[in-house]
């Protein structure tokens, strides 16, 4: 049972595609960067060039982190659905398969000052 | 005419027979099932419903004798308070934030659970039920009231607390309690006894009025203090009222026990969630502090926690699901919980700041294991930005968890370096979740949850749009007074000026 009910029940969700009026949110971690709390969200158009975002919001997002600059993209492994994937940044979000409330990982192997400074 | 009828003085058991069991009746013109129609549903199984004892046999008379009592000593201690300056007392405005966040979380959650109670007051149909129902019912709004006049004076000194109404039903650290009490609120009579009689009244209220009340103490709150008395004789009665159900509802049938096992997994990690803000309230918020959240949860979360499951394994109830990797969490949670309050404080009504040198010699101290190998080397870090100038603030909006509706801030629990990941796909729709309890909780119930209202998501929506100025207004947040640093806040200049008239003869 979906749901403890006296008779048939039906929920809604709140945060569907056609709330956000032609955009949709992604949902970006740089894994073990733990300077940022918790995954960023971003809602964007899937129109929107992957690399746009990546080298957008997304890196100006994580600048305060001491990897930021040194960060190679073409070194980086990503994650898609928690299994490997590779990106091509030279297209859209829509034609790379990222759809709502997707959630994307990355990793910087070598790339993990923070964590290491203990 | 008037007939004299001598009246015969009743003992205790007669009047509270006459005061409560003789209130109720057998209904001649509708069944009992059109009268109490959500008692059925959940699939609990009530046979006898004269088996329920009333621990304390208070009749309504004499509780509202005595509350009344309660009543007028609370208020002449606050006036007392408010006419003296009571606040100036005070270690430091630093202990204001733990206090707004109580004010703005926990205080809305008092009058909840008064709504909740007086709801399955009229869903129990066992009249000792109904009446211990109905006078938590009134306990608990008589906790928000005293709570809002206590804080209510600070109100008038100190940002942040002016709007907590708002910020209860609008900003994103108090939905973790809201979600709380909407979850109970909208499950049946029996699911909500469980959630708020026992799991949150019996096994987690030691874990958050005592720790808050002691540091209040600690720290010369006096009106909080002033409450915290006034509600404790009530939390004694309240744990009582929950234990006596649960051992009521595991008696009454045995095909209840998997059903209240359930409810006890979901509801202690629903419980463990609302405690996240606790945690970094002991750790982080109080200048000068009690014990941290690992002490208290040692002494009151494991040793009290064991000894209930040893009572209760008798009815083969066993721990709840997520009592191992609660334990994983305790040495972790405040401190990662913390860095997402003090990274978005530009959206919290209430001011945080980089714990001082002697602050993370305590943080170290107590918690030996994790401090200075996770911890101390990101808020050096955020030192380091904020001594160049540029300091840390966190723009990009959080993912939510669907089931707590935290930021998920929590790890991995055999990876505390990596963020914890769970997502489920539920009629072609993707849900997030910050924890495998989270996660668990969501799957028995999805079409529940699938309707949480979370405020990040929220915030790109109509009528906000991503407009982050339009959502300060709505959530009733003033830029640059109620959020942001404690380090040159509207606060900390006004309490070091009165302070110092009131200590100094400059
Ligand atoms: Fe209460
Ligand atoms: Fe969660």
């Amino acid at each position: 049972m979906a749901v403890a009910a006296l008779k048939e029940y039906v929920g809604v969700s709140r945060d569907r595609v056609e709330n956000y009026h032609g955009k949709q949110l992604v949902y970006v971690a740089w894994d073990y960067h733990m300077l940022f709390a918790a995954p960023f969200m971003f809602c964007v158009e899937p129109q929107m060039k992957l690399g746009d975002l990546v080298r957008g919001p997304l890196s100006a997002l994580m600048q305060p982190d001491p990897d930021a600059a040194s960060i190679d993209w073409s070194k980086v492994e990503w994650l898609k659905l928690g299994k490997p994937w590779t990106p091509d940044f030279e297209r859209s979000i829509e034609e790379n398969g990222i759809g709502h409330k997707e959630q994307l990982r990355f990793r910087t192997p070598g790339l993990n000052t923070l964590r290491d400074a203990a | 005419m008037e007939m004299k009828v001598a009246k015969k003085k009743l003992g205790l058991k007669e009047r509270y027979r006459v005061m409560t069991r003789d209130l109720g009746w057998e209904p001649s013109y509708h069944t009992k099932e059109a009268l109490y129609p959500y008692v059925g549903y959940e699939g609990i199984k009530i046979h006898d419903w004269e088996k329920w004892e009333d621990p304390f046999r208070l009749t309504m008379d004499a509780y509202w004798k005595y509350q009344a009592e309660k009543e007028r000593k609370f208020y002449a201690i606050v006036d007392a308070h408010a006419q003296n300056n009571g606040h100036l007392n005070l270690t430091d405005a630093r202990y204001l934030s733990a206090l707004k966040i109580f004010l703005q979380a926990i205080s809305p959650g008092e009058y909840a659970a008064h709504k909740g109670f007086a709801r399955a007051g009229r869903e129990f149909p066992g009249v000792g039920t109904q009446v211990a129902c109905q006078m938590q019912a009134i306990d608990e709004i008589r906790h928000a009231q005293t709570q809002i006049h206590a804080l209510s004076n600070y109100n008038k000194y100190y940002d942040g607390f002016h709007a907590f109404s708002d910020q209860r039903d609008r900003i994103w650290y108090t939905s973790v309690p809201r979600s709380f009490f909407d979850d109970a609120m909208s499950a049946g009579p029996f699911e909500f006894m469980v959630a708020i009689g026992f799991s949150f009244e019996y096994v987690l209220t030691n874990l958050l009025f005592v720790p808050f009340m002691s540091g209040a103490a600690y720290n010369g709150d006096m009106a909080t203090v002033t409450f915290g008395f006034s509600a404790q004789s009530d939390e004694a009665r309240h744990m009582t009222l929950g234990l006596e159900c649960i051992k009521f509802l595991l008696e009454q049938d045995p095909a209840n026990v998997p059903i209240v096992q359930a409810w006890f997994d979901k509801w202690f990690w629903r419980g463990f969630r609302v405690l996240g803000l606790v945690s970094t309230m002991m750790d982080y918020m109080l200048p000068k502090r009690v014990m941290s959240w690992r002490e208290a949860w040692n002494m009151y979360g494991i040793e009290n926690g064991t000894a209930l499951f040893n009572d209760l394994a008798r009815y083969g109830i066993r721990p709840p699901k997520g009592w191992d990797d609660a334990e994983k969490a305790i040495d972790h949670m405040s401190h990662q919980f913390m860095l997402g309050l003090y990274q978005w404080s530009f959206g919290t009504s209430f001011h945080s700041w980089i714990p001082s040198d002697d602050e993370m010699a305590w943080l170290s101290k107590k918690y030996p294991t994790t401090f200075d190998k996770y911890y101390r080397p990101r808020w050096d870090h955020i030192k380091k930005l904020a001594a160049a100038g540029t300091p840390y603030k966190n723009y990009g909006l959080p993912k939510l968890c669907q089931t707590c509706q935290l930021p998920t801030v929590f790890t991995e629990p055999e990876d505390p370096t990596l963020i914890c990941h769970r997502e489920v796909e539920y009629k072609g729709e993707r849900y997030h979740f910050c924890s495998d309890g989270c996660q668990h909780i969501f799957e028995n119930e999805p079409e529940k949850y699938i309707q949480a209202w979370l405020p990040m998501p929220q915030i790109h929506q109509d009528p906000i749009r991503g407009d982050l100025g339009a959502w300060m207004d709505w959530v009733n947040l003033k830029d640059g007074q109620d959020n942001g640093d404690y380090v040159g806040s509207n606060d900390q200049r006004n309490f070091d000026a009165w302070r110092g008239l009131a200590t100094s003869n400059e």
